[in-house]
């Protein structure tokens, strides 16, 4: 159920006037709220909450443009139509889902059971499982290829991505990486992967064509040390020159120019910096902060923050609708 | 004595042709008093659960991926052992037969022992006695479960940080109560609270003995922020919440209690170690069996990072291998004492309270070092 304040006319008449103002609306899930915090990008103000499905964590877009939610208790995904706030069905994501990606053609989910130590493949429209693979315990981020032909997928114990052919359902190649590895993110239009190691402050770089690890970009923060910077989320700007990266407990988001593999900003957000989401612009980055209970909006061009924003209890995602 | 063996990994696999099997062997007590129905189901804060071998065949379980991915594998033999001179024919034997590393549940004297006698590296995974970290430290001897040191630091730490520094301390009548006290005033010392009365208590119902045994008597007569009881046993301390005269807290061996896990544990995937450990061992994964459990990840990190081998290169890597104990940040051995480095947790039993080194504890080099015995302290003379 959707809250909505009524929105007077000056406010969007306020919103309207500037042209550097933000529009559209940011979707923000939280682990113990069971519930989406909606934030107004023009005021960067919340403006309701929708219930969901029990400890929703990854959050994403589908390509038909309805917010699909992984909830860990409920074992199930939430479909949820961003224009009236409602939930559309559940879609049954087996064991523990928590991070997840769907197909290019949008009808098939890739999830990870972090119990069951599996890679799931659902069918969007039947809520079917049609496939599981076997991974490395805990398996956490999912990354499908632009193609749909190759899925990878991380496991936090073996400190290994996993590369799984979609069409056979088998897995082909192992890549150590570094410890705890989290998320994923295309870079160099698909033929590198960027692979964050919560627990070797770095980022692997992957080669897809060669699957191995192609370089290591380790993070350093000037008064933090390295056990306290811990990156998990990462987002790349869509010219593939910029990286984002949330550095976890050292509470400060990572610039990256991709091709030097050489940090340019550090920017303080809130505690332990969870995942990271580009509006469509990308001049605005929202953090959200995992032990701080708030998301951090920051100015892209300025590399600085201009304003945190409370939300819900450990909130773990964020999806951006302009 | 009993022999078992389990198989983890690639051994079957094609291509772990050349890959050596890293062979470890565990050596628990035969008849483990900690391990006695009446008293696990007491299941005092700080005490064993069950066979630390069930944590390592977890670890052992969940590192399959890795190990098939790297064609290696990891066997571990398991053995008890009644008495000291068992326990170390047990190590002699499985040093003969082929063991890459030895891992210990076992009493410190008998720890201490199978130290002394065998070549390879050993793993103690159930002795929390400081003097194997310090007078008693050996070269080739690690230690994954804390030291009592370190949890007394953390407490202490932890009434620092909430600006409780008077203390009542609560002693029992045993050995080891008399030197965890010890301890415990060392912490409190290094952390500058001020113990303002110090009294042993004991179980007793006999009217003559009721100064030492009656809770109200024992509390009464000072003016105190907390209360630091010891108690090995466990029995009179988890008496002693809410019936002391001032209403104030219990720390120590009940009330708040510092420890290496606790299955409540929210955080950076503790609750997956827990669900894993409590789906295969029927049981909440305790302190214990989370150091048994790194136990079992040290293996794995040592199989998977050298697959070939030697015995020699894995002894040779030890004391250098990292892991990942679902505690938040990567785990590390002391160089001087052979200690894992490690966040504590304080726990009332129902949940995880906060967690130590507390906010604001700083320390030149490794806060985690604010936990136990630190370098400059040189208490451990041997060399490593």
């Amino acid at each position: 159920m959707m809250r909505l304040h009524r929105l007077a006319a000056w406010a969007l008449s306020a919103a309207c006037c500037s042209a550097a103002l933000a529009q559209g609306t940011a979707y923000v899930s939280s682990e113990k709220d069971d519930a989406l915090t909606v934030i107004d990008l023009g005021t960067l103000a919340v403006k309701g909450t929708i219930a969901t499905c029990k400890r929703g964590r990854h959050l994403q877009l589908t390509p038909d443009r309805k917010l699909l939610l992984a909830c860990t208790d409920s074992n199930a995904a939430d479909l949820i139509d961003p224009a009236s706030g409602k939930s559309l069905r559940r879609i049954p994501m087996g064991d523990e889902p928590e991070a997840f990606d769907i197909s290019p053609d949008g009808k098939t989910i890739y999830v990870s059971n972090e119990d069951e130590a599996e890679t799931s493949f659902i069918d969007m429209a039947s809520g079917k499982k049609l496939k599981s693979v076997k991974v490395g315990a805990e398996p956490e981020g999912v990354k499908i290829s632009a193609d749909g032909k190759t899925l990878y997928v991380t496991s936090e114990v073996a400190g290994l991505v996993h590369v799984i052919d979609t069409a056979s359902a088998k897995l082909v190649k192992n890549i150590k990486v570094g410890k705890r590895p989290r998320r994923m993110a295309f870079a160099a239009d698909g033929k590198e992967l960027w692979v964050t190691n919560e627990l070797d402050a770095s980022v692997s770089v992957v080669s897809t064509a060669e699957q191995r690890v192609l370089a290591t970009l380790k993070f350093e923060v000037k008064g933090a040390r390295a056990e306290d910077i811990t990156p998990v989320g990462i987002q790349i700007s869509r010219d593939g020159k910029r990286a984002f990266v949330a550095l976890g407990r050292a509470n400060h988001v990572a610039f990256v120019d991709v091709a030097a593999r050489k940090v340019t900003n550090l920017v303080l957000v809130g505690k332990r910096a969870w995942n990271v989401t580009l509006d469509k612009a990308e001049a605005r980055l929202y953090v959200v902060n995992g032990l701080s209970d708030d998301i951090t909006v920051v100015d892209v061009a300025g590399a600085k923050a201009i304003k945190s924003i409370p939300v819900g209890r450990v909130p773990y995602g964020l999806v951006v609708i302009e | 004595m009993r022999l078992r063996l389990l198989a983890f990994g690639a051994c079957l696999a094609a291509g772990a042709a050349q890959a050596a099997a890293l062979n470890a062997t565990l050596i628990s007590p035969q008849g483990d008093t900690r391990l006695e129905r009446s008293r696990v189901e007491r299941a005092y804060l700080g005490h064993a659960g069950g066979p630390a071998a069930e944590a390592v065949q977890v670890a052992l379980e969940e590192g399959r991926f890795e190990l098939d991915a790297a064609g290696s594998s990891v066997t571990l033999g398991t053995v008890e052992a009644g008495t000291l001179e068992a326990a170390r024919a047990a190590a002699l034997n499985a040093e003969k037969a082929g063991a890459a590393v030895l891992l210990t549940d076992l009493p410190a004297a008998w720890t201490l022992a199978i130290a002394d006698a065998v070549k390879l590296p050993v793993l103690n995974v159930g002795a929390a006695e400081d003097s194997l970290r310090q007078q008693d430290c050996r070269p080739r001897l690690f230690h994954l479960l804390p030291s009592e040191r370190m949890r007394a630091d953390a407490l202490a730490q932890t009434l620092v940080s909430r600006k409780w520094s008077k203390l009542l301390l609560l002693t029992g009548p045993s050995a080891a109560d008399q030197q965890r006290a010890a301890t415990a005033q060392a912490s409190m010392k290094r952390y500058g609270l001020q113990v303002v009365a110090s009294k042993a208590f004991k179980l007793s119902a006999d009217p003559r003995e009721r100064e030492l045994a009656n809770p109200l008597l024992l509390t009464a007569g000072a003016q105190y922020d907390a209360v630091w009881v010891v108690d090995s046993d466990g029995e009179f301390a988890r008496s002693l919440p809410y019936r002391t005269v001032l209403p104030r807290p219990v720390v120590g061996d009940a009330g708040l209690v510092a420890l290496a896990w606790h299955a409540q544990f929210e955080r950076y995937g503790a609750p997956q170690v827990s669900r894993r450990f409590a789906k295969a061992a029927k049981r909440p994964m305790t302190a214990q069996d989370w150091a048994a459990w790194v136990g079992g990840k040290l293996l794995v990190a040592l199989a998977t990072a050298l697959p070939k081998g030697p015995a020699s290169a894995w002894a040779q890597a030890l004391p250098k291998t990292t892991v990942d104990g679902s505690k938040g940040t990567t785990l590390s051995l002391r160089a001087w004492d052979g200690q894992l480095r490690q966040p504590l947790l304080l726990t009332d039993g129902q949940g995880v309270i906060s967690q130590a080194p507390v906010d604001g504890v700083l320390h030149p080099s490794n806060v985690l070092d604010t936990l136990g015995v630190d370098a400059p302290e040189k208490l451990c003379k041997s060399a490593r």
